[in-house]
């Protein structure tokens, strides 16, 4: 057998939009009606279909503006033991490439091959009765996501270990609170043991906890050489769990590649690409009667609006707001996000100037400078917003203002403060600290070490 | 390997065979929640065959005087209604089957084909319990079957689940695109009766029409029961023949149309 595990090709799905008449759900006695009304033109389309056969549907689909493809072209290659994350906006076709995948639908076009055993994940608790007891669904379970009723018996104690709730074992699931009814499903989809695992959002629920837990057993499912395909919009666990990722977006593959990098693309893209924003109508801008903003963007060191930053250079956020009141002591102030949406730090103007001084009607600018070697690489989301200490009044908060890419020298030669090494490095922030290595002479050395010699 | 399928699918029944584990699980599911759910639980396999059996017994028994075949009316229909019973709750059932399990057709694979399939061997604890109720029916009236007639119980009720996983199989795959099967299904339930020989014996046909009667399976079942455990007149051999072939045709016709359309079942439903 080859190393691939799942092999995708041209892969394109298309579904018909219904309308009024054609509704999606047509009525028989529609049906029935039509071949009363109009028998001769069903036996005509008959006839025409028999002399030439089916119309080849996707030459139909491409005119036809009823049609609407929700996934096409989507061509990819899994190999074994990869952990691939599939990552897009709501309607962009990833569970739909699922639903292929798990065979649940049939695609229109292209093929898909899998090697080994596939199971899907691609609810909570699949096939799960309320009035049945948590052990009887997990018969009933287990067996629907493809596993034998033999295998089901050897590893029942473990399912029931794993979830942590065997004193509710026998209890119908319908008295269960979601928590728990969360983790016996679980419990039964990590002991599924297949060679290819499909999971659609399975993390999305439940506590941080369990998260946690479910997250480790993919990962020892992945160690134990499992291929696995996890769709997901949390980005750390995509990252953490992921090699790999695929970007999804209005039904094809956009992106291919290093689950961080991939990740860090779509944050960039689904949020926010500019490097400056500005709100050239009062009416829609941020802010209210005391300020308002107009613009915010990114610069770098000679004031130039840039979306990439050399790490080992500074970068400078800029506001531009009109204070529309006077009187007020204003406090601008900043935040900033990475990929996975964790707010990094945050700062606000606390320089002497404006600190403590009513603001005239005047147009501002306000720049914060992050110093040079201080970022990772990676995206940046900033927020702007503008407050008032005393009473506490926020004028205006935009959580996404503008966002820009940290990028990495690999010049080892220069201060990167990534030295020798060229792999990938933890942390949200780098900062070049100042280390100090001190070193004592021999003698204190040898008494420290031997000090029944004294 | 997926891909697209056109025109007429094989029946992958080797496939059938290897999941049959979840077809097991499938019945044992609707059996437990059944009789977790109900309060009289088997009651209702007893109650139902039995008040229809009242109800034919006074209006058509004693009041229209319909014939009965020498047998007490009483017997004559309840021996019929056992399994058409099983026929009838096994269809209604199975039709509603595919709509009812969405929630599973969306989100895992599987052989759709056990969804109906479940639903009318799910019917099978009822019949064997009007089943008792029937022999307790025949002592009381001094009937006593012969063992040979017993042994053809088993296929003739095979022949019953046939029609009905057949019909079952066309009707839930049909109401996955037509929403008003569901609607026409306890109509067309209600005309079968009347077209089957429960409430009077199909000796009231001319012996040549009977043949095409027999086209409806059930007059096979009905009339092979009756046999079977009444002794009435000769083996209807002919007829449940006939009804045998009919209801392979249904069954097979319905399994490949099943097989054909059950692609589109998650993006429809």
């Amino acid at each position: 057998m080859s190393d691939t595990a799942v092999r995708v090709q041209g892969l394109g799905k298309c579904y018909t939009i219904g309308t009024s008449r054609e509704s999606s759900q047509p009525m028989l006695r529609e049906v029935l009606a039509d071949a009363l009304i109009s028998p001769l033109a069903i036996l005509r389309r008959l006839a025409h279909r028999l002399r030439s056969g089916p119309v080849p549907r996707a030459a139909v689909a491409e005119k036809s503006p009823r049609h609407f493809w929700a996934l096409r072209e989507v061509s990819f290659d899994v190999a074994r033991g990869e952990v691939v994350g599939i990552i897009g906006p709501n309607g962009a076709g990833k569970s739909t490439l699922l639903k292929i995948l798990s065979r649940i639908t049939e695609p229109t076009e292209g093929r898909v091959e899998i090697h080994g055993r596939v199971a899907s994940l691609l609810e909570v608790g699949t096939g799960f009765h309320p009035e049945l007891t948590g052990r009887e669904n997990i018969f009933l379970s287990g067996t629907l996501l493809g596993m034998r009723k033999a295998d089901i018996h050897r590893k029942l104690h473990e399912i029931i270990d794993f979830s942590g709730i065997e004193r509710f074992i026998d209890t119908p699931v319908k008295h269960y609170s979601s928590g728990m009814y969360v983790r016996l499903a679980f419990a039964v989809a990590a002991h599924l043991d297949p060679d290819v695992l499909i999971v659609d959002e399975v993390l999305a629920v439940g506590d941080v906890a369990f998260q946690r837990k479910c997250l480790a057993k993919m990962e020892d499912v992945h160690r134990r050489g499992r291929t696995i395909l996890f769709v997901s919009h949390n980005m750390p666990a995509v990252t953490r769990l992921c090699q790999r990722a695929l970007l999804v977006s209005e039904g094809r593959v956009q992106r291919d590649g290093p689950a961080s990098q991939v990740a860090g693309a779509y944050l960039l893209a689904s949020i926010n690409r500019a490097a400056e924003r500005s709100w050239p109508y009062p009416a829609t801008a941020p802010g209210n009667h005391v300020a308002r903003l107009r613009m915010v963007r990114v610069k770098n060191d000679s004031g130039v609006t840039t979306e990439t930053v050399d790490r080992r250079r500074r970068v400078g956020i800029e506001m531009v707001y009109d204070v529309l009141s006077p009187g007020h002591v204003l406090i601008p102030y900043y935040e900033f996000f990475d990929e996975s949406g964790l707010c990094i730090f945050a700062t606000r103007d606390l320089a002497p100037e404006w600190r403590a001084r009513p603001r005239p009607l005047a147009t501002f600018t306000s720049t914060a400078w992050i110093p040079e070697h201080f970022l990772t690489e990676g995206s940046l989301q900033v927020g702007a917003g503008l407050y008032s200490a005393d009473p506490y009044v926020v004028h205006f908060h935009h959580r996404e203002s503008v966002a820009f890419h940290v990028a990495d020298s690999h010049d080892t030669k220069s201060n990167a403060a990534r030295g020798d090494w060229d792999g990938p490095l933890p942390g949200v922030v780098r900062p070049l600290l100042a280390w100090i290595t001190e070193s004592e002479s021999a003698p204190s050395l040898v008494s420290l070490t031997r000090p029944s010699d004294g | 390997m997926i891909q697209p399928s056109s025109g007429w699918a094989p029946l992958r029944l080797s496939e059938l065979w290897n999941h049959r584990e979840i077809l097991y699980f499938l019945i044992w599911r609707d059996i437990k929640v059944r009789y977790r759910q109900t309060v009289i639980g088997a009651a209702w396999a007893i109650v139902q065959p039995l008040m229809t059996m009242v109800v034919f017994s006074i209006f058509l028994g004693g009041l229209a005087k319909v014939p009965s075949d020498g047998v007490p009316y009483p017997l004559f229909a309840f021996c019929a209604l056992v399994p058409w019973t099983f026929f009838a709750n096994g269809l209604n059932q199975a039709a509603n089957s595919l709509v009812a399990s969405s929630h599973l057709i969306t989100k895992v694979y599987f052989p759709r084909l056990f969804i109906p399939m479940a639903r009318v061997l799910t019917a099978l604890p009822d019949l064997a319990l009007a089943l008792g109720v029937l022999f307790g029916l025949l002592f009381y009236y001094g009937f006593r079957p012969t063992l040979g007639g017993c042994l053809w119980l088993p296929v003739l009720v095979l022949l019953a689940f046939v029609t009905a996983l057949g019909m079952g199989l066309w009707l839930s795959a049909l109401n996955v695109k037509y929403r008003d099967v569901q609607h026409a299904v306890p109509f067309l339930i209600q005309i079968w009766l009347f077209a089957t020989p429960i409430a009077y014996p199909s000796s009231l046909l001319p012996t040549p029409w009977r043949v095409l009667y027999a086209l409806n399976p059930m007059v096979g079942v009905v009339e092979g029961f009756r046999w079977a455990l009444l002794g009435t007149s000769h083996a209807p051999g002919l007829i449940t023949a006939t009804s045998a072939l009919a209801a392979a045709l249904i069954l097979v016709t319905g399994a490949f149309f099943f097989r054909r359309v059950e692609k589109t079942f998650a993006d429809l439903i």
